[in-house]
């Protein structure tokens, strides 16, 4: 399927991922397959809370099975520099109930 | 495959692709595939106040086994063509 939403475009980049349990995972993306398997290097976790700002938990090298995957994102690298992470505070988000 | 034909029609229209964890974004509809994996391009989350987690994404790809809904503009539905695509399928082809 060359027209559909594949993530070869995405390859190289800096990507954001959300997990079926609501984590935020950003990596650059190395690799993917059919079942949205990926590999993410220089990753990080973004941990969202309300007592205090988003903490960065350095993760390196990461495979994240597709099923655990909900959203892949692009990360636009400039709107993310703007972004005061230290500041930002917001529930984690919920778990995919399906 | 009656559903991946009908998304595919809806290429360029704008919806909003609700979550099976209540996130919802909206954005312009970019590509589907067999799984019914959504591309959207300038997407913005819906409630960005309470879900500021996708603030720095324009283009995102979900997983069509996370789609609860999407929501289609109104003029992007041809209900008797839907209709009668649908009973043909029921009929088994």
């Amino acid at each position: 399927m060359s027209t559909g939403p594949g993530l070869e475009s995405l390859v190289d980049q800096t990507i954001s991922v959300i997990t079926n349990d609501g984590r935020n995972i950003v990596g650059i993306l190395k690799g993917f397959d059919q079942a949205t398997n990926i590999i993410l290097d220089e990753s990080h976790e973004r941990v969202y809370s309300t007592k205090e700002g988003v903490q960065q938990l350095v993760l390196g090298l990461y495979i994240i099975r597709g099923d655990n995957i909900s959203i892949v994102g692009e990360l636009d690298e400039e709107l993310d520099s703007h972004l005061d992470l230290s500041n930002l505070r917001a529930h984690p988000l919920k778990p995919v109930i399906h | 495959m009656l559903f991946f034909s009908y998304f595919k029609d809806l290429v360029g229209r704008e919806v909003t692709v609700e979550l099976k964890n209540d996130l919802a974004i909206r954005g312009t509809l970019h590509s589907v595939d067999q799984y019914l994996n959504i591309k959207l391009e300038n997407t913005r989350v819906v409630d960005q106040d309470k879900y500021p987690h996708m603030l720095s994404v324009r283009n995102c790809f979900i997983r069509g086994s996370v789609v609860r809904y999407v929501q289609l503009p109104p003029e992007g539905v041809d209900i008797d063509l839907l209709h009668d695509a649908t009973r043909r399928e029921a009929r088994g082809g």
